[in-house]
């Protein structure tokens, strides 16, 4: 049992909502579709369940070609981000209702209600109606009626993006186990980098319709293969330099030098554009080799544990991410240092080049 | 321990409201209250009769007639217009530019002022010269309102139909339009049917706005005046004469002023009574099913 996406387009219009997506999905496994939203998520998602026909390119089901195949005979599921439930059904009529369509026992669909339910933890619920739950429970009871039927494909479409952040959390550290004890392929799209790193899996990362990626999160994290699959994977947001090389020597806006160590001497002469995560920036220097930089403090945001400096530098906003409480004035100038072992470098087609020495090792 | 201040002013600000509402409602009403309960030989001379008008007017066979009359035309009403508004709404369009030219079709019977509804089916369906009537008569139909009871009915039935089944449609349409496409698309997913579509999504869902509707459709239903007056005239015979009809032509047809006075405080409770009833049960039920879903 795979699902797979051969050269798969849709076009809507003059514009191209999908275009040329291959995807390969293997069972068991969780496959996260990660992009801003309008990147495709949705949209690809209805092409492989079946609610729309690609306009190019075809869909495989465990090798058969299923492009044609109406939604009713997929055997598909889907989760969506507004909490889906029949209004005036119980909790369990709600979960029962697709077996009910597909005409099962009465005992059976008793005994797979009861299965479901305790794997969503909705036992007790299960005589409420939906209203009477809260919105974790709402989406619960969704989830264990796409589950319940067996189906081959579960699709969520961003399914905790309406929850409030303690449920969200909650209902993220179960579901890889939900996912884990049904055989089902899981695709779920979502628009957070942190989602998907969370929840593990494999990653294809969205841009504009297109997958630009396709890989283990955590390979498609350490290792993006260009430009955009970085910045759509890096939350909060990397920081970026737009540099020259020429002669031997790396400058930003011909007066900044970044030195050259590691792969960067042998890098031909071009346009290159360095890249680097938050943590990656310093409040101070810790190697020999670190770059300091004047920066201008804009604002400074602390979550506890953690501050977020958003600082300007020469005319680029770079955010510091430091452990423990900083605080800073707005206009301060403070000192910060760059560790070029950090860098990655895009060339001027914003592919990869350059890995940082830490992740090039692994 | 501290005064808590108390601002008269806004007595002030209510006063004005409350000597309009005394002017157009509480004054004539207590009239009629006055009429009630006293009789009159003309020259203003009142004697107390207590609550002898209340007891001819609910021993009458002629108020027993009209209140019947009334209770199975608005039952008439309800049974064919809130279902025939749900199915027109749900056939509706949901985009493009059918949208909006539905909408207005659908909205101009309602902007047209009662009398002048009234008058156009009279005209439409008169024998001599409407083109219903005529039609009808042609075809060799025995279509005569103005001699037959039932086709009086049948014409009132319809023309009220025609007038009023858009405030259902509009309002069964709105509350269809609150439902997010993602439900169809979960129910589709499932393989529902459109029934099971229809029973377990689109009606709960519209429920509230349904009930909105019966209650609007009961009351105006109920109160019916101006039509059947101008179709008419509440005949043959008594047989259109609704109770509002019975009322004017009591009190200013026979200038019967207590009796009246009495049917009407009557009327009003039994509008209010059945309009409580249908808000109980209308909040009953949307209590039930507020705040469900999304």
């Amino acid at each position: 049992m795979q699902l797979e996406l051969r050269n798969v387009s849709k076009k809507v219009g003059k514009s191209f909502h999908i275009s040329n997506v291959s995807l390969l999905f293997e069972p068991g496994a969780l496959n996260i579709l990660l992009g801003p939203t309008l990147s495709g998520k949705t949209t690809l998602m209805r092409l492989m369940a079946g609610l729309d026909q690609p306009t190019a390119g075809t869909v495989h089901f465990s090798g058969k070609d299923v492009t044609g195949v109406k939604v009713q005979k997929r055997n598909a599921a889907m989760v969506y981000q507004q909490f889906i439930n029949y209004p005036n059904l119980t909790v369990f009529e709600n979960i029962a209702s697709p077996l009910r369509i597909a005409k099962i026992g009465k005992t059976e669909i008793k005994e797979r209600v009861d299965k479901v339910a305790s794997l969503l933890k909705l036992e007790n619920m299960l005589g409420r109606n939906p209203n009477e739950l809260s919105g974790g429970q709402q989406q619960r009871t969704a989830i264990a009626r796409a589950l319940v039927k067996g189906a081959d494909l579960v699709l969520l479409d961003e399914p905790l993006a309406n929850l409030d952040y303690k449920l969200r959390e909650e209902l993220r550290e179960e579901l890889p186990r939900i996912f884990a004890e049904t055989g089902a392929i899981f695709v779920y799209a979502t628009t957070e980098p942190s989602e998907a790193l969370l929840l593990g899996g494999r990653t294809a990362t969205l841009h504009e319709g297109q997958v630009t990626q396709f890989g283990s999160t955590i390979d498609v994290f350490t290792k993006p293969n260009n430009l955009i699959t970085a910045r759509t994977l890096s939350d909060p947001p990397l920081n970026t330099l737009p540099v020259v090389k020429l002669n031997g020597r790396m400058l930003y806006k011909s007066h900044v030098e970044i030195p050259l160590i590691g792969k960067l001497p042998q890098l031909p002469d071009d346009n290159y554009t360095i890249a680097f995560r938050p943590h990656n920036l310093y409040l101070n220097r810790r190697k020999n080799t670190d770059i300091r930089v004047k920066a201008k403090v804009a604002i400074t945001e602390i979550t506890g544990s953690e501050s977020y400096i958003h600082t300007d530098v020469a005319g680029v906003r770079w955010v510091l991410l430091a452990s423990g409480v900083h605080k800073f004035g707005i206009n301060e100038t403070i000192d910060i240092f760059l560790d070029p072992d950090t860098f990655y470098v895009f060339d001027r087609n914003e592919s990869l080049v350059v890995m940082p020495e830490t992740v090039a090792g692994v | 321990m501290i005064e808590k201040q108390v601002n008269q002013k806004a007595w002030f600000m209510v006063l004005p409201v409350f000597l309009l509402v005394a002017f157009s409602a509480i004054i004539p009403l207590m009239t009629v209250v006055n009429y009630a309960f006293q009789d009159t030989f003309g020259s203003n001379q009142f004697y107390w009769v207590g609550l002898d008008w209340f007891k001819e007017i609910i021993h009458s066979e002629r108020f027993h007639d009209a209140f019947f009359r009334q209770v199975a035309f608005s039952a008439i009403i309800l049974t064919i217009e809130i279902p025939l508004g749900v199915a027109i709404a749900l056939a509706m369009p949901k985009k493009g530019w059918g949208v909006p030219v539905c909408l207005i079709s659908m909205a101009l019977p309602l902007l047209i002022p009662w009398n002048v509804v009234g008058t156009i089916w009279q005209i439409f369906a008169r024998v001599d010269i409407g083109l219903l009537g005529h039609t009808l008569t042609q075809l060799g139909i025995n279509y005569n309102y103005t001699q037959d009871p039932v086709a009086a009915w049948i014409t009132i039935i319809v023309m009220d139909v025609w007038h009023w089944t858009s405030l259902v449609v509009l309002l069964s349409y709105a509350g269809l339009s609150s439902i997010p496409d993602v439900y169809y698309q979960a129910a589709k997913i499932d393989g529902a049917s459109k029934i099971s579509i229809f029973r377990y999504i689109q009606l709960p869902k519209m429920q509230r706005v349904l009930l909105i509707a019966v209650l609007l459709r009961f009351m105006d239903s109920f109160m019916i005046y101006t039509e059947p007056f101008v179709i008419t005239g509440g005949g043959p015979g008594n047989s259109t004469t609704f109770m509002s009809i019975d009322l004017v032509k009591m009190a200013i047809g026979q200038f019967d002023l207590g009796p009246a006075a009495a049917m009407s405080l009557l009327y009003f409770l039994v509008i209010l009574l059945l309009s409580w009833v249908f808000y109980t049960v209308m909040s009953n039920i949307g209590e039930e099913s507020s705040n469900g879903g999304v």
